[in-house]
């Protein structure tokens, strides 16, 4: 007998996420032909874009994979250590690459 | 009297089916466990091989034996093997498949399918490195640094890597199948705070199998495309930086490090309480050690990379870091010895392996730390104070341990006793051998003899020839377990379920075990290590 | 840390004959879905380090060689890249769809949504190949008649060669580093566009056999684990798709005045 039962997502839910992610998508391409600026060495339409980005990500994740609704106690912790994890990977190269040809 | 044949009045997991293709085609984890044990030892042998060429050439100063060239293939091969085919894979795919199902009162692991595809994958990857030997070999360094690697070599250097690219696979499925089924498997009861400190370990473990495997997997996969299309990406000729290579290179391997020490850690914990007949001191704060070394050890990877080129502000970086991981390492020694303090402490033949463990791996990470100091790196770096460093650590400890495990679970997976007098000496032997070949190199190495060179000025030869003295020893230590644990299997006293009294669920189990385990699931309604409750081991068995 | 999922309370069993699907090992199919869904979500996680290794060395030489990367980005079409992207994000709904009607137990449902799934993620290939194919056309597949002689040609001033007009010999040296690293370039983004290809791949043909389970009706809404654990493989390789698209396709998609 299964403990927990499925959490059933309606379909009007799923359709909606798809016209977030398929408007998400079209943004992203239309804003990059917008020149945004830079602002203390960052250019902002990089920043727009991966926000932009993980916003999907982040929809795709909860809604369509069901991580909003899961029981299971691990999926978040392990989504968010491998990310984290990638992340260490990045900054710590990046301590060596942003820091080399000091002057 | 010691029987000719294992009893068979009760079925187990090795007579419970005969023939080659019931042990091929299992899904029994202590039968996968075994066929294991066969792969690793028979890479070991060729591993070892390796190092006695190494040892025998650098017994004259002059490069005499072989070619330089050749030499760069021993000292590379020596490390490929030994590390990807024999290391990473022994203590978990040998004693971890075997005994943590059993640990944790489950009848297999979350995925007995993958586990043996796990082990299919070594084999296909083995085979396909035993090809890359047979057809010429590499020459890179067991580090495959670019751009020698990528560019210039003219060695098998894509079917080595693609080799490794394989085994990695294996690692992360063996990881995988550790952590789901500590999750997903645990008997009623086994709560996390009663598991075996060695599921712990193995948990950590697993937790960097899964994390690191990937990225050493794709940086080859970047090293065999950039060798087969030639595109540039590490050639600083072309605008690419040989340096990133190397950060993603350590960013798995250095990590792997303590997927070979971790395991070897987690038998030192069940070893060390049976033999002290106490309680492990500070269990939460072992447990604890083994997440922050998986962790901490993720942060350190560019101290292999101090004079390769990083800015001196991520050196600093790094090195601080590095200072940090040894902490864990070191609570863990002090609660190994807090553990034998006011125990009741005897000198079996695993127990022997521990007392080692704890010398020879404190002088390891001592030496690390000494490694972690930039000033002290520039000197040292690329020395033989280096290959003392990490042989101190990887055999000194992780090989002594899972010689250990071998012995202190050896009736439990054969169901025979072997011959304590002869374990005891082994033992010895190992110790003294071990330390003859690899102390010298300490000196030798700060004198300033450097690494993968196959000749040296004179003044560093009496060093290597105790070295290679030491390693003939060594060598003789290992034989001696091949032949008398063999022996046992045929003419060793049978066993029962728990000779030395330990705590654990797989010693509440016939030995050998049944194919499922237990007779019943059991419920787990008492502490780990609960010595204090447990009768002492019989004479007979520690006499033997 | 006690899950309760993962303790079972019956006693050691015999083959479950009832529940074919259930393993002998588990002792309910709760058990043996919550490892399997657990074991895919760690699955993924290494997955992310995979690609993290590349998306490293991405990010350091795009650090390095900005304005040739950005070129050759640009060389790269939008409309397509876009248009790709909405073709992934249509298969991932029929994919959560097809998990859906598992749930609800109709398999005409589960075929039909699965089906277009597939046809989805082909197309996505079948598009990606023919980007492909332009790119060799235009000599930008490293290895293959390499040459990036039409990104120096289209971005003079932005390389700064229409100042080194009166040096042909720092002229020449600046042109040389523009091949070498927009080669770079594009080794990162067919190796990163190629991995994810076979990623996708190997997803179409797992969804294969998983069509084929849910057209003999093998999926209940009691037990349709292959469906989702498959499923979750899928948003996993159209997730990073998401990232593959900005960071290739638009690293600099401003109007050059």
């Amino acid at each position: 007998m299964t403990e927990h039962s499925e959490h059933i997502a309606s379909a009007k839910l799923y359709w909606f996420i798809w016209l977030v992610l398929i408007v998400g998508t079209i943004i992203t391409a239309l804003v990059a032909r917008v020149d945004l600026g830079t602002y203390h060495g960052i250019d902002a339409n990089t920043v727009v874009a991966l926000f932009i980005a993980t916003c999907k990500a982040t929809v795709v994740v909860l809604i369509f994979m069901g991580v909003k609704y899961t029981h299971e106690k691990m999926t978040k912790p392990i989504l968010i250590g491998a990310i984290f994890w990638l992340l260490l990977l990045l900054v710590l190269s990046l301590t060596d690459y942003s820091t080399r040809y000091a002057g | 009297m010691a029987t000719a044949v294992i009893s068979t009045e009760r079925k187990n997991y090795i007579n419970a089916e005969y023939g080659i293709r019931s042990w091929l085609l299992t899904t029994d984890h202590k039968r996968i466990a075994l066929l294991y044990l066969l792969s690793i030892t028979f890479f070991f042998f060729i591993g070892g091989f390796f190092a006695l060429l190494i040892r025998l050439e650098l017994l004259t100063p002059a490069g005499d034996l072989m070619t330089a060239d050749m030499y760069n293939k021993a000292f590379t091969m020596h490390g490929q093997i030994m590390v990807f085919f024999f290391l990473i894979p022994s203590i978990p795919a040998v004693l971890g498949n075997f005994l943590i199902p059993m640990m944790i009162g489950a009848k297999d692991l979350a995925f007995p399918r993958i586990n043996l595809l796990s082990w299919y994958i070594y084999v296909a990857a083995g085979a396909l490195y035993i090809y890359c030997l047979a057809t010429g070999g590499v020459d890179t360094g067991w580090t495959f640094y670019t751009p020698y690697s990528s560019l210039f070599s003219n060695t098998r250097v894509v079917e080595a890597g693609l080799s490794i690219f394989i085994v990695g696979f294996s690692s992360i499925l063996t990881g995988l199948n550790f952590v789901v089924t500590v999750h997903r498997m645990r008997a009623p009861g086994m709560t996390w705070s009663r598991l075996p400190l060695f599921v712990w370990s193995h948990y950590a473990t697993s937790i960097i199998m899964l994390l690191g495997t990937p990225v050493i997997a794709i940086t080859l996969v970047l090293v065999v495309l950039e060798r087969t299309l030639n595109l540039g990406i590490f050639d600083p000729s072309r605008g690419g930086d040989p340096v990133l290579f190397q950060h993603l290179f350590w960013f798995y391997s250095h990590p792997a490090v303590y997927i070979m020490i971790l395991p070897s850690m987690a038998v030192m914990s069940e070893i060390i309480p049976c033999f002290s007949r106490k309680r492990i001191f500070g269990y939460t704060f072992v447990a604890m050690s083994s997440i922050a070394i998986a962790a901490i050890g993720f942060l350190v990877w560019a101290h292999h990379m101090f004079v390769a080129g990083i800015s001196l502000y991520s050196a600093l970086v790094f090195s601080f870091l590095s200072f940090l991981v040894a902490v864990p390492s070191a609570v863990k020694v002090f609660n190994w010895t807090a553990t034998m303090y006011k125990g009741s402490v005897s000198f079996s033949t695993p127990m022997l392996y521990a007392m080692g463990f704890i010398g020879l791996f404190t002088i390891g990470g001592l030496t690390g730390l000494f490694l972690a100091t930039l000033g002290v790196d520039v000197h040292v770096h690329d020395t033989y104070f280096v290959i003392a460093h990490f042989h101190y650590v990887m055999v000194g400890g992780a090989v002594m341990g899972y010689l250990g495990g071998m012995h202190f679970w050896w009736p439990k997976i054969s169901g025979r006793m072997y011959p304590e007098g002869w374990g005891r000496l082994a033992a010895l032997i190992v110790f003294i051998g071990f330390n003859l070949t690899f102390f010298p190199q300490f000196l030798v190495g700060y004198l300033g003899m450097p690494r993968r060179y196959w000749q040296y000025p004179p003044e560093y030869q009496v060093y290597n020839v105790l070295s290679t003295a030491g390693a003939s020893i060594l060598a003789v230590g290992y034989l001696l377990p091949m032949v008398y644990l063999l022996w046992s299997l045929r003419y060793g006293k049978p066993a029962p379920d728990n000779p030395w009294q330990a705590t654990g669920l797989e010693w509440r189990t016939a030995s050998p075990p049944p194919t499922f385990n237990f007779d019943e699931t059991p419920e787990v309604t008492w502490e780990a290590y609960e010595y204090d409750t447990m009768p002492l081991p019989d004479e007979v068995t520690l006499e033997r | 840390m006690s899950d309760r999922a993962g303790i079972g309370e019956t006693p050691l069993a015999v083959e479950h004959e009832d529940r074919p699907e259930l393993r002998h090992h588990f002792a309910d199919v709760e058990q043996q879905r919550n490892a399997a869904t657990l074991g895919m979500w760690w699955f993924l996680g290494t997955e992310i380090m995979f690609f993290g290794g590349m998306f490293c060395a991405y990010l350091v030489y795009r650090r390095w060689y900005f304005p040739e990367f950005a070129a050759a980005s640009r060389s790269l079409s939008l409309p397509i890249g876009t248009f790709n992207t909405t073709v992934l994000i249509c298969s991932s709904l029929t994919v959560a769809m097809s998990v859906r009607a598992a749930q609800l137990g109709n398999r005409k449902l589960q075929v039909r949504m699965l089906l277009l799934t597939l046809l989805f993620g082909l197309a996505f290939l079948g598009i990606k190949t023919k980007e492909w194919g332009d790119k060799y056309k235009e000599h930008h597949i490293p290895t293959f008649a390499f040459n990036a002689h039409d990104l120096i040609e289209d971005n003079q001033h932005l390389f700064g060669l229409d100042k080194l007009q009166g040096d042909p010999v720092k002229l020449r040296e600046r042109e040389a580093e523009i091949q070498q690293h927009s080669k770079i370039f594009f080794s990162l983004y067919f190796a990163l566009t190629g991995m994810h290809a076979i990623h996708m791949i190997v997803g179409v043909g797992i969804f294969v056999v998983v069509t084929w389970m849910a057209y003999k009706g093998r999926f209940t809404p009691e037990y349709h684990t292959p469906l989702e654990i498959a499923g979750l493989y899928w948003h996993f390789v159209d997730i990073v798709w998401i990232y593959l698209f900005p960071l290739l396709y638009l690293i600099d998609r401003k109007p050059i005045s």
